[in-house]
């Protein structure tokens, strides 16, 4: 774990608090497996400790050359997955709107059938011999980040008896503290199952959900190779340390 | 018109769903050949400093079934209570060892599983010692917004009592649901969504 972006100075403020209104609540009974994976006790509120405001670094060299590359890094030399050529690209921002630099972007996503790599998944449509599913990037200093892939298909999924998923793509994000930890998923503009879907519902906020739906984007994209999509990430914002009691120790 | 503050909000938390396996700890999900190692793997080494420990346990749903698709990390001191972070401004932390663990509960059995020390004490905002702890991140399908908790020792029964993060704790019969049993070198930490025994959550 190297790369200690020399020159910034670590910050050691305070995450600014979740906004529990704005994410979706643990217990959301129209997507089914929150019934019981919900917990039904009030949360404690901490304001973070050095526990919460440290985490790990993810350096640079850990990366192989075709880990942002899905559309490559499980095919067969020479092959490529199968499905429509999408770049996605963004930045990894936080709510003060500065860029995350070295900010550890982990995706995966079904091949563009909708079915995913995965003993749990008995999808009817086929694996593509030649797509993992899994890609992974670290944003440079201003936080963006971009990776290659093909775009997901959508797959119907046993919650109601009839529901499908809009196409999206998982992302893992590890920003500069413990506490700054997100998963979320990435849609596509213009997908009408994204209004339907249950997954997607269970955020109350509609300017949530549309913090959520990547943007086509023509002037990324590239003439006669792959469309692009911008997806942005938003990550929590954190307190200046000017006035802030030190912790012991600093 | 008033100024505007300018912030952001931060982009909404999404299940990881049930394929979480397949980005975070693909080796595990059988999709070899794209990264050399699942991340988190490994948290120490041959010169580690610390006392060697297994810390292992499940999760528990509102039915009492061990949940078999979870991803659990965590995030722990070294073993003179330093954090392998940049953020770390008190010392340079032990480079043997990472602080960080990445595991999958195991697909049959829905235990999880790290090799990792025992972490020392670090200081609360206000300068008194926490007792020792490991701070625990659960993802999961039907988990919306990933769950934090920490991971307390049961043979540090002085240090927990006085433990300010405890402390805070207003029904005291939850506490204990905080704290791992020790059987040799191995530490047991289940984890209860709901029910009498539900865990401590935290909203840091």
């Amino acid at each position: 774990m190297t790369d200690r972006r020399p020159n910034r100075a670590p910050e050691t403020g305070s995450f600014f608090q979740r906004d529990p209104l704005w994410h979706p609540p643990a217990f959301a009974p129209g997507y089914k497996s929150t019934v019981l994976r919900s917990p039904r006790k009030a949360p404690i509120s901490l304001d973070n400790t050095i526990s919460e405001i440290t985490g790990p670094v993810f350096g640079h060299s850990m990366l192989g050359d075709l880990d942002d590359d899905m559309i490559h890094n499980f095919a067969k030399p020479g092959e490529s997955a199968i499905g429509p050529r999408i770049i996605v690209y963004g930045r990894v921002l936080d709510e003060r709107g500065k860029g995350v630099a070295g900010a550890l972007v982990e995706v995966w996503q079904a091949n563009a059938g909708g079915r995913y790599r995965h003993k749990r998944d008995g999808y009817l449509a086929a694996l593509d011999p030649n797509f993992g599913g899994c890609g992974r990037t670290i944003t440079d200093e201003d936080g963006n980040y971009a990776f290659r892939t093909i775009q997901p298909g959508a797959y119907p999924w046993p919650n109601g008896p009839n529901e499908w998923r809009p196409q999206h793509i998982h992302f893992s994000i590890f920003g500069h503290g413990f506490a700054q930890r997100l998963i979320t998923q990435m849609y596509f503009e213009g997908d009408p199952l994204i209004w339907k879907c249950p997954i997607v519902r269970t955020i109350p906020d509609k300017a949530a959900i549309d913090g959520l739906i990547a943007l086509l984007d023509m002037n990324a994209t590239i003439p006669m190779d792959a469309r692009a999509y911008k997806f942005d990430i938003v990550l929590r914002g954190r307190r200046s340390t000017m006035f802030e009691n030190r912790l012991e120790g600093n | 018109m008033t100024q505007s503050l300018s912030h952001l909000k931060e982009s909404a938390s999404q299940t990881a769903g049930p394929y979480v396996h397949i980005g975070l700890t693909p080796n595990f999900a059988d999709i070899k050949g794209v990264y050399p190692a699942d991340l988190g793997t490994a948290m120490v080494d041959e010169k580690t400093k610390g006392e060697r420990i297994t810390v292992t346990g499940r999760i528990f749903d509102g039915s009492g079934t061990p949940i078999r698709d979870a991803l659990v990390e965590i995030w722990q001191a070294d073993a003179a209570g330093l954090y392998n972070s940049p953020s770390e401004t008190r010392g340079s932390a032990d480079l043997h060892f990472t602080g960080w663990g990445r595991a999958p509960t195991d697909m049959e059995t829905g235990y999880y599983r790290f090799e990792t020390i025992k972490p020392g004490r670090v200081p609360f905002r206000d300068g008194r010692l926490m007792a020792p702890h490991v701070t625990f991140w659960i993802a999961a399908r039907g988990i919306n917004l990933a769950l934090s908790t920490r991971m307390y020792f049961g043979d540090e029964e002085k240090a927990n009592a006085e433990d300010p993060v405890l402390a805070r704790i207003e029904h005291r019969n939850r506490v204990p649901s905080l704290i791992a049993t020790r059987e040799g070198s191995t530490f047991t930490f289940d984890i209860y969504l709901q029910g009498d025994k539900e865990t401590v959550f935290f909203d840091i």
